[in-house]
């Protein structure tokens, strides 16, 4: 009798477990280092923005897909004259921001004329120079005139920055962003998480999840049991060092990518004796890619020889330029008349990759007889003292802007770096839309990068995303700073 | 009494105007521009001269400061440069986790620190003794966040009593929030408890070699009611000041732990703000920070005089 009840318990109980399992779970609880300081990717920098917002708020007349590609997105086709000036973007009908205002093609005039105008604080204005005018043709229909042919104008129209608001929520989007994307912001527990819910009224494919939160785990060892214990479910940029406390775990899956972050060794080039050649190629010979790699980033992140990252379809592999190689290092240092070596300061921001890869790097240089003077400094000091004021000898910074390499055709750009050839490569690229000719063009940038040794490139910060395995559709690369939820779905 | 009481409300209002004038001559001369932090390196200097006009950062200095100090007074302590909403909103919002914590954290390590001084000091020398006092160095010297780490791994990971970390704020219930505080305050008030139990042994052990004790003990009074009724009271003062000391430290100084918890506390706003160079929210929380010191030794001074009525005179 008892032997039967027990039975007929573990039967109803099988089949409850095996009827819940049919139906996938919709909720997801997403870990983030950094909380965003708000939400609206038109109005600040900050990479945590984007990766809260991007594709899931908030949508531009195009956007860039996980391979680095353009895709339509609000913009359902697009026509571009043949002199490369007009483009006419055909916008879809039937989509509606979040608090239910239409969007037109007014709303596109009012997001660009809003970015670009004399008083925006876009941190990205540049994006939109080009443009001359923006016109409404009709609430479906936008022409965009721009003032010279630009290749990238697309790709540009694809960032954060470029997003579509509605006038009547683009001064509140900081603390309620509101967009047309296909999930809606619900709350946001200052410090703790942000929520976003499923919109309604979405206008295009469905997404599979209701509910996604971002909460804010700023210390990487307490990810790992926030994991373990299932109260985090994904970490798309998961702390390199940790990966080894998760690696063998079934329960997970670990997925290592590209990002846009070229870590580099930035030199100032003005500043005696680093405006000699020599001296900077020895310092390329004198650096450990692999050290450094393996000492900074836990052996995760592919080496670069130039500016561009491996996973960006105009990549050349440069990497082979300057092997490690100490006997060259001096004797190109002896060339520089320094053969008795010198001093100099190494500032490093807070990220591991800087403070952990510094150590290393100057250890390498002492080697070869450049003794360097380490200064840890925060964010705020570093962007005053190094970017703004140049007042520096080596730093070590990732930039992680995409397609970034025209940072070095910028005048008075803290690299004091200044090569008329180089600078007319970059102007041409921008003023060029055929792509055998832009691959060529950013090949030939790239060589004269590493060629001149402007800085000492080490290699390319990686996504390390860690996630339940039952989880799919997530980024594998991060070819723009974003969390794109719009395919992630639990399998079953 | 009053003018005792006078005298220290006297004090405690040059210590704020003095503090205040520190506090925003230290952070106003850091380094580091909060406008362009927001705007990022691909940013123009027109534009963070921009930025910097619409938060207000280019005005004089003297000027912002009066500006601000005027502010506090009728309790508006600005708007916060990042984050862009008032101060006192995140302030009010983080002390809904920071000050029960702070509580409970507090509360753990008296039951657990009294107890465990009074049973000491009564057996000084003895095994129990030294296995107490052996366990309170242990609790000094164990690096909290090491102990945290062990207290998630057991009872969120392996058990799943309590979620690892995170707080579902107040509105959830209050059952879920103190369920998420409880890791926390257990990983506070360990540490916490060990000074106090050695701080309350020690001062103990002084005072039962008083005279009074003798006395006490030679009336035939009972060991036990000696050692409440007469030596507790007077081990008291010591006490009480290491423990207002800790309410302090547990209201801000906590952003370790509220690190590996993933807390939304107000040691966590402050780091936070001045990585970001949010000065005014560091400018006002630190200001909000000296008063409530102020005011709980303000509290500590008066509950001496509870405890020892001949300072109550003394005056």
């Amino acid at each position: 009798m008892k032997l039967w009840k027990t039975l007929l318990a573990t039967a109803v109980l099988a089949f409850a477990t095996a009827t819940s399992a049919f139906a996938a779970r919709t909720d997801l609880v997403i870990g983030i280092p950094l909380e965003p300081p708000h939400l609206d990717p038109t109005a600040g920098a900050a990479a945590a923005i984007r990766e809260v917002t991007y594709a899931n708020v908030f949508e531009g007349l195009t956007r860039i897909g996980p391979n680095s590609e353009v895709l339509p997105d609000l913009a359902e086709s697009w026509t571009v004259s043949d002199d490369g000036k007009v483009y006419i973007f055909k916008l879809h009908t039937g989509v509606k921001f979040h608090d239910g205002t239409d969007f037109s093609a007014d709303d596109v005039k009012f997001s660009l004329d809003r970015a670009r105008a004399e008083n925006s604080i876009n941190a990205q204005k540049q994006l939109f120079a080009a443009i001359d005018k923006v016109e409404v043709v009709d609430p479906a229909t936008v022409k965009v005139t721009l003032a010279h042919p630009q290749g990238s104008f697309l790709y540009n129209m694809g960032w954060g920055d470029a997003v579509i608001v509605s006038p009547k929520s683009a001064d509140t989007n900081k603390e309620k962003p509101i967009g047309t994307g296909p999930f809606k912001f619900e709350s946001w527990a200052k410090g703790s998480s942000i929520t976003l819910v499923k919109s309604d009224h979405y206008w295009g494919a469905p997404v599979f999840l209701e509910k996604a939160e971002f909460r804010i785990v700023p210390d990487a060892a307490a990810a790992v049991p926030a994991l373990l214990s299932g109260d985090i479910q994904a970490f798309p940029f998961f702390d390199p060092d940790s990966v080894s406390q998760v690696k063998d775990d079934p329960r997970f899956k670990i997925v290592v990518g590209a990002t846009e972050g070229e870590t580099i060794l930035s030199i100032n080039n003005k500043k005696p004796p680093f405006d000699k050649l020599q001296v900077r190629q020895a310092i390329s010979y004198a650096l450990d890619r692999k050290a450094i790699i393996d000492g900074a980033s836990a052996g995760l992140g592919l080496p670069i020889g130039s500016h561009m990252s491996p996973a960006n379809k105009y990549y050349v592999d440069l990497t082979g330029l300057y092997p490690h190689n100490v006997n060259k290092a001096k004797e190109l240092l002896k060339e520089a008349g320094l053969e008795n070596g010198f001093k100099a300061t190494l500032k490093l921001p807070p990220p591991s990759y800087a403070r952990l890869g510094g150590e290393i790097i100057a250890s390498e240089l002492r080697e070869v007889g450049i003794n360097l003077e380490i200064i840890p400094v925060e964010w705020a000091q570093w962007l005053d003292q190094v970017f703004t004021k140049k007042d520096y000898d080596l730093t070590i910074v990732s930039h992680t802007e995409p397609n970034d390499i025209g940072i070095y055709s910028r005048k008075d750009y803290y690299f004091n770096y200044d090569n008329p050839t180089f600078n007319k490569i970059i102007a041409d690229l921008d003023l060029t839309s055929d792509e055998a000719k832009r691959k060529e063009l950013y090949a030939e940038a790239q060589k004269i990068l590493a060629d001149d040794a402007v800085v000492g490139f080490l290699y390319e910060l990686p996504k390390v995303g860690v996630w339940d395995a039952k989880l799919q559709g997530w980024w594998e690369n991060a070819p723009i700073p974003a969390n794109d939820l719009t395919k992630v779905k639990w399998s079953e | 009494m009053t003018a005792y009481l006078l005298k220290r409300l006297a004090i405690a209002i040059a210590t704020l105007v003095l503090a205040s004038i520190v506090v925003f001559a230290v952070l106003e001369v850091l380094p580091g521009d909060p406008a362009r932090l927001m705007l990022g390196m691909n940013a123009s200097a027109d534009q963070v001269e921009l930025l910097r006009n619409q938060m207000g950062l280019d005005a004089p200095l003297a000027w912002r400061y009066l500006h601000w100090a005027s502010g506090l007074l009728s309790l508006d302590f600005g708007r916060s440069y990042t984050y862009s909403v008032p101060v006192i909103d995140l302030v009010r919002e983080r002390l809904a986790v920071s000050l029960p914590l702070a509580l409970i954290a507090l509360a753990l390590s008296t039951i657990i620190a009294i107890p465990i001084g009074l049973f000491s000091a009564s057996r000084r020398g003895r095994v129990g003794d030294m296995v107490a006092m052996g366990a309170a160095q242990l609790g000094v010297a164990v690096p909290n966040f090491w102990f945290a780490l062990m207290l998630i791994y057991v009872f969120a990971v392996w058990l799943h009593l309590v979620p690892a970390g995170g707080f579902p704020g107040w509105a959830a219930g209050a059952w879920p929030a103190l369920k998420s505080l409880l890791l926390p305050a257990v990983a506070l008030a360990l540490p916490q408890a060990a000074i106090l139990a050695r701080v309350t042994r020690s001062a103990l052990i002084e005072v039962l070699n008083e005279d009074y004790i003798r006395t006490a003990r030679a009336k035939g009074l009972p060991y036990r009611a000696v050692l409440w009724r007469h030596a507790l009271r007077n081990a008291m003062i010591p006490v009480l000041t290491i423990l207002g000391l800790q309410f302090a430290f547990l209201l801000a100084g906590t952003i370790i732990i509220e690190n590996v918890f993933y807390l939304p506390g107000l040691g966590r706003l402050v780091f936070q703000a001045i990585t970001q160079r949010d000065l005014i929210v560091v400018e006002s929380v630190v200001m909000l920070l000296v008063a409530a010191v102020i005011a709980v030794n303000l509290v500590v001074d008066l509950s001496y005089a509870v405890v020892d009525p001949r300072l109550r005179t003394r005056q």
